[in-house]
Parts: structure tokens; C-alpha cells; sequence
């Protein structure tokens, strides 16, 4: 990695996770903002001067309120309709299987916030939040996931394999890793037609062992790319310990190999994830090439599904591979209410305001289940569409 | 004898081999601590170590390509690739390398690899967790391959498979895990190219593998109350073929359905209907029909992924089609 201030977030938050106590916390230093008014700008001169020297450039002083607003909203649609997923697989009102991204809010709504409308994201298996960042509608994405013939990818897909290219979305995978050269390819793409687009691919601590990420993240530091690869290293490979299967604890080093400025910052402060992403966004546009950013998060759930999991709890436990404990002490770092009460000391909200976004919310995800019960199921002759481009199978005969 | 699911054969039959080998090691995604994504392997880790039983990054690639390294030593790895699908990643190791290795080297190597992957539709898991890739595989020279339907194959064939000293393909269907069957408590080995006549008869010979011969069975069973007397040829391997048990039932029954949950294009059923006009042309009294999957990537929808595969009804209209 190119920068020190990297390294020193790195050590942060391999502090933290060790429960070290030396060392300034993201959130002490942002207690000593000092109370500052809604709409009016977010850090002092001399506050943005420290930050810059912790963090690199500080984008985040250029968020108004509507827009903290708006990041605190979706980090809760992500929660709360995939609650409502997880509520759906241990009724039995599901089928299939869906990876839920509880936990991991911060990053999706930290990066999407980051770029334009007109960015292109790819997504992964675990991507229902990159999409809801990325402005995913919620009853499609539910109606796609109950495979509905309305819903988004009209039944063909499920929680795996949902999109909007509307949104600059590339789709979500279920091939772990191939994002990143989606993501690449995309922003070869952008170079070519000459915009100042930029393209992010997401990928979990366990994209980057097949010779997609490698492949991506070579191509874009030669042909200086406007890329980022954001690697959301939440601990598990499906239920491997990253750590067991790796030599390196910060997998951001990796970038140096290829050239690239690579960046680890702790994945549940969605104003960290914002500020890495928002630099490395207007570093592409500027034709500064790609950036490699590592988030360290943790999975709340299972791999997949609802194992270990209850209704109206929070977390999934008991699970073989990993303690309870563990979990617990990740949940305590939960990326929501550390950003509300951050909101609610900056005065950009009051407690009252943001109940009532728990509130508004919690109607959102209501509406979409009722919209995606409501739609209808695909039929059985639809499934010979779409093959082709001309639609249907050629008949083998008349 | 006793019940055993289709899981615990093969778990039974890893285990077993690697008591009886210490050549024998097991790599793969999730296979070692959580005990495999379909519970395979489950145990298996705390009883011999990670070293023989060793979970390995997300990398089909380093699977396959590891596996064939060690095969090359000596060594009998059996190693997993999470789902058929995921099996294009590791297609170049198993494909370019595994399989050609003793042939490019003129008989110089071997590759004793065992390569077990889960494949085929019905969980709902869409067009990258649900197919059923063996055509593909099928049309490689030097590989073989293998499906079983039941534990009791499962276990024999698996156990023959570990000692042979080809590349082999062992697919297990994802919705036959958690079905039972009958074992034997001694040691007993399968032969490879040897079918199985899962059920005699003389009106229509049903031949299926992997899941589809329970869907025949099915459907047999449904043709029986009609008076319709099938015959369910399980091929348990598809590569090395038993031509002889295929052509014996059609000598009997003049009416042939090949069945596979594959695309129809180009599919094994496909290969099925070349071999037994070849083979069997005179002894026909019907066109061989093909039952198998539409040519569509798998979709995620219950109503559409039941329509895009076969089933015991689709067997039996074939059947009373041929018959009628």
C-alpha cells in the first residue's frame, strides 16, 4: 500500500477487534467534532486537516444532512427487508436460498454514496445491499426473491441473480469472485467510450483466490482503469476462517503486488467506508487509476439461509464454525446504531426523527411484501422464453 | 444390512478408504470443519486431521490442479468441487491435465484422482447451483464418470472408484443426499461399467442414472397400474458404459426411453440413443425416445424449474406414447 494512512487504520482496527484499548477509536474522533447544525458543514478546517492526516483526503465534510439522512435510511432498508428474508425462511415461506448481507451495511451504502447514478456496480452472492444502495426497489427485489413473474428478473433468478441495468446495476453472481472482472471489464468499457464513469465490483475475503480478481486487478492497473475493487472481508469464506486459508491478515496488501494504491478501513463506520470510496471514485474520474479497498466486517448470519437464527433476533448462533462470543462482540460494533447515535450527537437528527425512519421504513419493507404477494408466479411455459435473444427454443421439429 | 442415507454411504465409503490407504486425503471447499456443503464429509476431519481432510481457499483451480499434482505422486486425493456448476473452474485441470496426462506421457503417468461434485435441479437455487453438467465431461477421452442413485452404489462404486487409477467424475445428485437405502455392513466394491436392472420388465426399457432412476422407478410403478410392464436400467456409470446390460433389455422389450435430467441437446441420452441403434437396430419396435431437461439454463421459480426438468409423469406419457 501506497500511503501510510492506510496502514494506521489497518492497525486501528485490528486494535479494536482485539479489544485494544491505545490508539484514537473512529468514533472517539469523531466526538470531538463538536456539535454541528444540519446542512452546514461537517468538519472544521482543523478537524478536516487531522482527518486528512488519519485518512487521506476527507470527503465526508461535503455530505449535507439530507444526504446522512438518506445513507441512515438505506442502511436500515438493508437491515430490515432482509429481516424480514430471514422472517420468510424460518416461516417456510421461502425457497431457494439467500445470503444475507446483515452487518455489512455500511459498506454497500458507504460506497454506493459514493458514486453517481450513472456508476456501474457489480455485485456478488451477498449483494441484496448493493443493490438496495445502488437504489434497488424493494417489492421487485422481494417479488424476484418469492420468484414471482414480476419481479425483477421475473422468476429466472432468485436472491442470487438479481439486476437493474437501469441502475448501473451488473448484476448480482453466484460464481464468488467473477464481480471483479465484471467490475473491470465494465470500467475498460467506460475508458473506451470515454466518460468519467466509474466502476466498482464488491467480492467477499473469498474472491480473491480464483484468477478472476487477479486478472481484474492487473488489467485495470495497466490500462489504469477506473476501477475500485472493494473487498468486504466479513471473516468466512462460506464457512471457512479466512484466516486459515490465507497468509496475510489485511488482504489490501495485495493491491501493492499489482500496482495499486490499496486501502483497509473498518467496514461498520459507514462515513470510513464513504470517505476511501468517495477518494478513490474521484481518483478514477480523474484518471488516477484504480483503487483496492478492503472493508473488515463480519457475518451476522450464515453463509447462507437462517441457520442458527430466530424471528425478532438479531444474529445467527450456535454455529459450528465460529463462537458466540465472536459474534457478540461484532454486534456490539453494529454499523446502524453507531452511525445514529454519531447522527443524533451532530444534531444532523433527533432520536425523535430518527424513529420515525424506523418507522417509515419498516412500512417500506411491509409495502414490498405485500406488493411481492400480490404478484403473480410465472407460467411453466414462460420458461422456454428468454433463451435466445429471438426469445424461445428453436423447435427441434415441427 | 442397515438404513443408511445416501450421505452417510458416502461418508462410510471415504472413511473406510481412508482407514485402509493413508494415500487417500480429502480437499475441498468446506469440507473439513462444517463437514461438507451437503454433510458428506462430515466427521471425517475430526478423525483423521486436517492434514488428509483439508479445507482450501476458494479456488476450484488450486482444487483440481492440486489434486492432479498429488494423484501424479501416488497419492489418491478425492478431492470436491462444491456444485457441477463451479466444475468449469476447475475444467482445465480436470480436462487439459487429469485427464490427458497418462495418454500425452504415453503411459507414463498416472492420475488415480477422484474428483466428487454435486449436481442437478431442485432446491431452488437457480441456473449456477443446479445444473447437470456430466455431458460435458462425458465427451472427454481418459475420464471417466460416474452417478449413482442409491447409498448402496454410492458406497460401492465410490470405495471402487478411490482404487482406481483413473481421473473419475463422481456425481452426486443434491436431492439424493437425504434419501435412504439399504447398505450392507461388510465391505462390498461395485464395479465400474456394470448397470444395474433396478426393476425387470417386458414392455419398455426405462434407462435413467443418478436421480432420474427414481423418478423411472416412479413412473414405473404409476405404468403398472395401467398394465404397462417397465423395465429401469440404473447405469450407475455412464463412462465406462455397459453397452451389454442396455442391449440385453432392449432385446426383451423392443421399446427403449433414455431419461437424463441434462439438456437434451447433445446430452448423454443422446449418446444413449447413437449406442443403441448401433447396437440394438433390429431388436426395435419404436424410435427411441429421449426424456430429459428443456434447453434452458435452470430457472429459480418452483413452477419454472419443475417444468424445465423431467419427471416420473414425463416418463410415463413417454412410455404410453411408445406403447399407444
Amino acid at each position: 500500500m501506497k500511503e501510510e494512512v492506510c496502514v494506521s487504520e489497518s492497525k486501528h482496527v485490528v486494535a479494536a477487534e482485539k479489544g485494544d484499548k491505545t490508539g484514537v477509536s473512529r468514533r472517539t474522533f469523531l466526538k470531538g467534532l463538536g456539535a454541528i447544525g444540519p446542512g452546514t458543514i461537517f468538519f472544521s478546517a482543523g478537524i478536516a486537516r487531522q482527518a486528512k492526516g488519519q485518512y487521506g483526503p476527507t470527503y465526508t465534510d461535503g455530505l449535507s444532512a439530507e444526504q446522512l439522512t438518506a445513507m441512515y435510511t438505506d442502511m436500515l432498508k438493508i437491515r430490515l427487508w432482509e429481516s424480514k428474508i430471514k422472517d420468510l425462511i424460518l416461516t417456510g415461506g421461502f425457497r431457494g436460498v439467500a445470503h444475507l448481507y446483515v452487518g455489512q451495511e455500511a459498506i454497500a451504502v458507504g460506497v454506493c454514496n459514493a458514486l453517481r447514478k450513472d456508476d456501474y456496480i457489480a455485485s456478488n452472492h451477498r449483494g441484496h445491499g448493493h443493490l438496495i444502495a445502488k437504489g434497488g426497489d424493494l417489492g421487485l427485489m422481494l417479488a424476484e426473491i418469492t420468484h414471482k413473474a414480476t419481479g425483477y428478473c421475473k422468476g429466472y433468478g432468485g436472491s442470487l441473480h438479481i439486476t437493474d441495468m437501469s441502475l448501473g446495476i451488473l448484476g448480482m453472481d453466484g460464481i464468488v469472485g467473477t464481480a471483479h472482472l465484471f467490475g473491470a471489464g465494465a470500467a475498460y468499457g467506460i475508458k473506451v467510450k470515454g466518460t468519467d464513469q466509474v466502476a466498482v465490483s464488491f467480492g467477499g475475503d473469498g474472491s480473491l483466490q480464483n484468477s478472476f480478481f487477479s486478472s481484474a486487478a492487473n488489467a485495470a492497473a495497466a490500462w489504469k482503469l477506473p476501477w475500485i475493487g472493494v473487498i468486504e472481508n466479513n471473516a468466512f469464506q462460506i464457512w471457512v476462517r479466512s484466516s486459515d486459508v490465507y497468509g496475510i491478515q489485511d488482504l489490501a496488501r495485495r493491491a501493492d503486488g499489482y500496482g495499486i494504491e490499496g486501502r483497509v478501513v473498518d467496514g461498520n463506520d459507514v462515513l470510513s467506508v464513504y470517505n476511501v470510496a468517495k477518494y478513490a471514485a474521484e481518483k478514477a474520474r480523474a484518471g488516477g487509476g484504480p483503487t483496492i479497498i478492503e472493508c473488515k466486517t463480519y457475518r451476522w448470519y450464515d453463509h447462507y439461509g437462517a441457520g442458527g437464527a430466530k424471528r425478532g433476533v438479531d444474529g445467527a448462533f450456535r454455529l459450528g464454525y465460529r463462537s458466540d462470543r465472536e459474534l457478540r462482540d461484532w454486534m456490539a460494533k453494529d454499523p446502524i446504531p453507531r452511525f445514529r447515535k454519531f447522527l443524533v450527537n451532530e444534531k444532523v437528527m433527533t432520536e425523535q426523527r430518527a424513529d420515525e425512519i424506523v418507522a417509515e421504513v419498516t412500512q417500506a419493507v411491509e409495502d414490498a411484501v405485500a406488493f411481492a404477494k400480490a404478484q403473480p408466479v410465472p407460467k411453466p411455459e414462460d420458461g422456454l422464453l428468454n433463451v435466445f435473444a429471438e426469445g424461445a427454443v428453436p423447435l427441434h421439429k415441427s | 444390512m442397515s438404513e443408511k442415507f445416501f450421505w452417510e454411504a458416502v461418508r462410510d465409503a471415504l472413511k473406510e478408504e481412508m482407514i485402509r490407504d493413508p494415500n487417500v486425503f480429502l480437499m475441498g471447499e468446506d469440507i473439513a470443519i462444517y463437514g461438507g456443503a451437503y454433510g458428506a464429509t462430515r466427521g471425517l476431519y475430526e478423525e483423521f486431521g486436517e492434514e488428509r481432510v483439508r479445507d482450501t481457499a476458494i479456488s476450484e483451480a488450486a482444487i483440481a490442479g492440486a489434486a492432479t499434482g498429488a494423484a501424479m505422486l501416488g497419492m489418491r486425493p478425492v478431492a470436491e468441487i462444491m456444485y457441477a456448476d463451479f466444475l468449469t473452474l476447475a475444467m482445465d485441470q480436470l480436462v487439459n491435465t487429469a485427464a490427458k496426462n497418462r495418454y500425452m506421457f504415453g503411459g507414463r503417468t498416472k492420475v488415480p484422482l477422484v474428483l466428487r461434485t454435486e449436481g442437478g435441479a431442485g432446491r431452488g437455487i437457480a441456473a449456477q447451483h443446479s445444473q447437470s453438467t456430466e455431458a460435458w465431461f462425458n465427451h472427454v477421452p481418459g475420464l471417466y464418470l460416474v452417478m449413482p442413485a442409491t447409498p448402496y452404489d454410492a458406497k460401492g462404486l465410490l470405495k471402487t472408484c478411490i482404487r482406481d487409477d483413473n481421473p473419475i467424475l463422481f456425481v452426486e445428485h443434491k436431492m439424493l443426499y437425504g434419501t435412504k437405502g439399504e447398505v450392507p455392513d461388510e465391505e462390498y466394491l461395485i464395479p465400474l461399467g456394470l448397470a444395474d436392472v433396478k426393476r425387470a420388465g417386458k414392455d419398455v426399457t426405462v434407462i435413467a442414472y443418478s436421480k432420474m432412476v427414481l423418478e423411472s422407478l416412479k413412473a414405473a410403478e404409476q405404468l403398472a397400474e395401467e398394465g404397462i410392464d417397465a423395465e429401469v436400467v440404473d447405469l450407475r456409470s455412464i463412462k465406462p458404459l455397459d453397452v451389454d446390460t442396455i442391449v440385453r433389455s432392449v432385446r426383451k422389450t423392443g421399446r427403449v426411453i433414455c431419461v437424463s435430467e441434462g439438456c437434451k441437446m447433445n446430452g448423454v441420452a443422446s449418446e444413449l440413443v447413437s449406442v443403441i441403434q448401433e447396437e440394438a437396430f433390429d431388436y426395435l419396435d419404436a424410435p427411441v425416445r429421449r426424456v430429459c431437461a428443456a434447453d434452458v439454463p435452470i430457472p429459480m421459480s418452483p413452477v419454472l424449474e419443475a417444468a424445465a426438468v423431467p419427471s416420473a409423469e414425463d416418463v410415463v406419457q413417454a412410455a404410453k406414447d411408445l406403447l399407444g
